[in-house]
């Protein structure tokens, strides 16, 4: 019984971090670069969801004002940081990102203090079937991030803009000549991205209410990693490594001994995908040309 | 073909050197009190951080986000080790010396199984392999028992003499100048910087590219590891939190800050932004002290934009502040035909040919082109 729990729990956060990674892979298939602030975005929604559940205790209200906030500052980032930037090496637009994660954590930090803030969006319990206790977050989470990805996939197979993505990832330079605006589509990007890291910061909250600078940097992380393995650039490898770390995450934090080791059990298994396939379980292999 | 003295090539041991005297003469006439001793402790650890992790990001072009962790493998290594040596050999010099030996080593085994991946990944890949590497160090101390690493607690380490730590620590950075200077300015270097520019190419002209990464990396390592083990003298007890992924960006900074590819920008910047952090520790307290990370962190942005974007390429090459001093000092115009190694120029190395500005060239008519003859044939 213990077991189906913990898989159900490790399904919804690997939902979750999957949700996270899908941000990271789409932002690194159609503008070849690592977010590195797209876990801070998180943290934004969190801080967001803060005030707002404080000042008008209307949760469904804070979360559509969480979304807009994170879309808004996935897009001034991507246009003042990230977009002088294009055509530049890939370094340098790393280490800009990097910039722009440390900016927003200690921008929050100043705003709000380092000291640890409590949200309860909402407290939806537990529901019992037969023997088994299951918390309702976990379900919600579960099935929200099923069907997000879901629309998510169908918005990139059947719409114009999601075909365009597809096309701006493949070659950029072939789809500028067919007139596909590549700089609107990067926008849309981060857009959606940053949307996916707002119902994040949800779902993050729900299962534990505390908040502070550095919230967003640990799941980031974490997603990032399943992007990585998974096969970054790839939408259903980012659900694959999403889901996978989740469950060896809670897998591996329910059993005492190895339960401090869990970050370092995690980053081991990418370490190891790695170095068997360099691209990730489901990364395209590209060839180098000359 | 006889080499030419030039001074520029060892500005920085001079001034190194020079500041370790006065600073040694200063000590010893006791101008120095405990916190600037300190002060210079630290400065002395980052200068041996930035330009180690400056040899692996400026000139081998690989981004390595744990150079932390091999900090703190340096750290709880050589502290163990000096503790367990105390006990027998007393606390002198030697203790300190085998410490540092033993713990630039197991960092430099480190950072050689972490350029291992470094062979099949590149780039972003790498970058976040070592960070997970620097998470899984991190872990693995955090673990360890109160017995054997100290644990969450953290391993207490030996005293050493405030009055000389940090003119160990100098001494430390002389030597590393020394060593990662004459391997940039060899054969050696110039293969490094060519791997740097295109893998493709360097692999194809016969460089040994594996050797070549496993090289630079267990050697930054080994740096890393050093200044882990003065940090564990100069404070008494090392806490693996302290090495954390901020603390990679940290060094990051300092490399990025004093422009890649440059030893000198690296000691600049490094031995700038720890005097103002610690400068500003004392003044800004509390919440306020992260108005210097916001700091850095724009100048982090802007630096990176000014120096990369495409856009501003003609404006850099207007504005910049090489040709300011050399106007200042009215100079003549550099000869493009002489090689400098040491400051190769990390923005203007194109690491592809681009096609498209290629393609799009319009062909110009000018007068030489419309008047053929002029420029003539005998």
């Amino acid at each position: 019984m213990d077991f189906i729990i913990t898989f159900l729990n490790g399904l919804s956060l690997g939902g979750v971090y999957a949700l996270i990674a899908l941000g990271y892979t789409m932002v690194y298939g159609i503008a070849k670069m690592l977010n590195f602030a797209h876990g801070d975005i998180i943290m934004v929604g969190g801080y967001v969801l803060f005030v707002f559940v404080g000042l008008t205790g209307e949760p469904i209200l804070a979360i559509i004002l969480a979304a807009f906030l994170c879309m808004l500052i996935g897009i001034s980032m991507e246009k003042a940081a990230y977009k002088p930037l294009r055509g530049a090496s890939p370094l340098a637009v790393l280490i800009t990102a990097i910039g722009v994660s440390y900016f927003l954590q200690s921008l929050a930090q100043i705003i709000f203090g380092a000291a640890p803030k409590f949200v309860v969006i909402a407290d939806l319990g537990t529901i019992t079937l037969g023997s088994l206790v299951i918390p309702v977050y976990s379900i919600v989470t579960l099935v929200v991030s099923i069907l997000i990805m879901i629309g998510l996939s169908l918005f990139i197979k059947f719409t114009k803009t999601g075909r365009a993505m597809i096309a701006v990832s493949e070659d950029k330079a072939a789809a500028q000549i067919m007139g596909i605006n590549v700089n609107n589509i990067i926008t849309v990007t981060f857009l959606i991205g940053s949307f996916l890291a707002a119902i994040a910061s949800v779902f993050y909250l729900l299962k534990a209410p505390n908040i502070s600078p550095t919230f967003g940097s640990k799941p980031g992380i974490k997603a990032f990693t399943a992007a990585v393995i998974g096969g970054i650039g790839s939408i259903p490898g980012a659900m694959l490594g999403g889901f996978l770390l989740g469950i060896v995450e809670v897998f591996s934090n329910s059993v005492p001994q190895i339960a401090p080791y869990t970050d370092a059990i995690e980053f081991l298994i990418l370490i190891i995908i790695l170095l068997v396939r360099p691209t990730g379980i489901l990364g395209k292999k590209r060839r180098e040309k000359v | 073909m006889k080499k030419k003295f030039k001074i520029k090539h060892f500005i920085n041991y001079i001034v190194v050197g020079a500041a370790t005297i006065i600073f040694t003469i200063l000590n010893s006439v006791g101008v120095l009190g405990l916190s600037e001793q300190f002060l210079l402790e630290k400065i002395a650890i980052s200068i041996i951080l930035a330009v180690s992790l400056g040899l692996v990001v400026g000139f081998l072009g690989e981004l390595s986000l744990g150079h932390a962790g091999f900090m703190c493998i340096g750290a709880y290594i050589g502290g163990k080790v000096a503790s367990l040596l105390s006990e027998s050999m007393g606390n002198g010099f030697l203790t300190l010396i085998i410490a540092l030996a033993v713990g630039g080593l197991s960092a430099a085994v480190a950072g050689a199984i972490i350029g291992l991946p470094a062979l099949r990944l590149k780039g972003d890949y790498l970058a976040i392999v070592t960070l997970a590497f620097g998470e899984i160090v991190k872990t693995l101390f955090l673990n360890s028992s109160e017995e054997t690493f100290g644990g969450p607690i953290g391993l207490e380490t030996p005293r050493y003499d405030r009055n000389s730590l940090f003119i160990i620590g100098f001494v430390v950075v002389l030597i590393m100048l020394a060593v990662i200077q004459n391997l940039i300015r060899s054969k050696h270097g110039r293969a490094i910087t060519s791997i740097r520019d295109s893998e493709i190419a360097a692999r194809a002209t016969g460089i040994n590219v594996t050797k070549y990464k496993l090289l630079v990396f267990a050697l930054s390592a080994f740096f890393a590891g050093i200044a882990g083990v003065l940090f564990s003298y100069s404070n008494y007890r090392v806490q693996c939190t302290k090495f954390d992924y901020n603390y990679s960006i940290e060094i990051l900074v300092m490399v990025v800050l004093g422009g890649m590819g440059s030893v000198n920008g690296s000691i600049i910047a490094a031995s700038l932004i720890t005097f103002l952090q610690i400068q500003l520790a004392s003044i800004l307290t509390g919440d306020l002290a992260v108005l210097q990370n916001i700091f850095y962190a724009l100048v982090l942005i802007l630096i990176v934009i000014y120096n990369n974007a495409p856009a501003l390429k003609g404006f850099r090459e207007k504005h910049n502040l090489k040709s300011f001093i050399s106007k200042l000092f009215k100079k003549k115009k550099e000869d493009p035909s002489e090689v400098r190694d040491d400051e190769a120029k990390w923005d203007r190395v194109p690491t592809k040919i681009n096609m498209d500005e290629l393609l799009s060239m319009d062909i110009k008519v000018t007068e030489s082109t419309m008047k053929p003859d002029k420029g003539g044939k005998e």
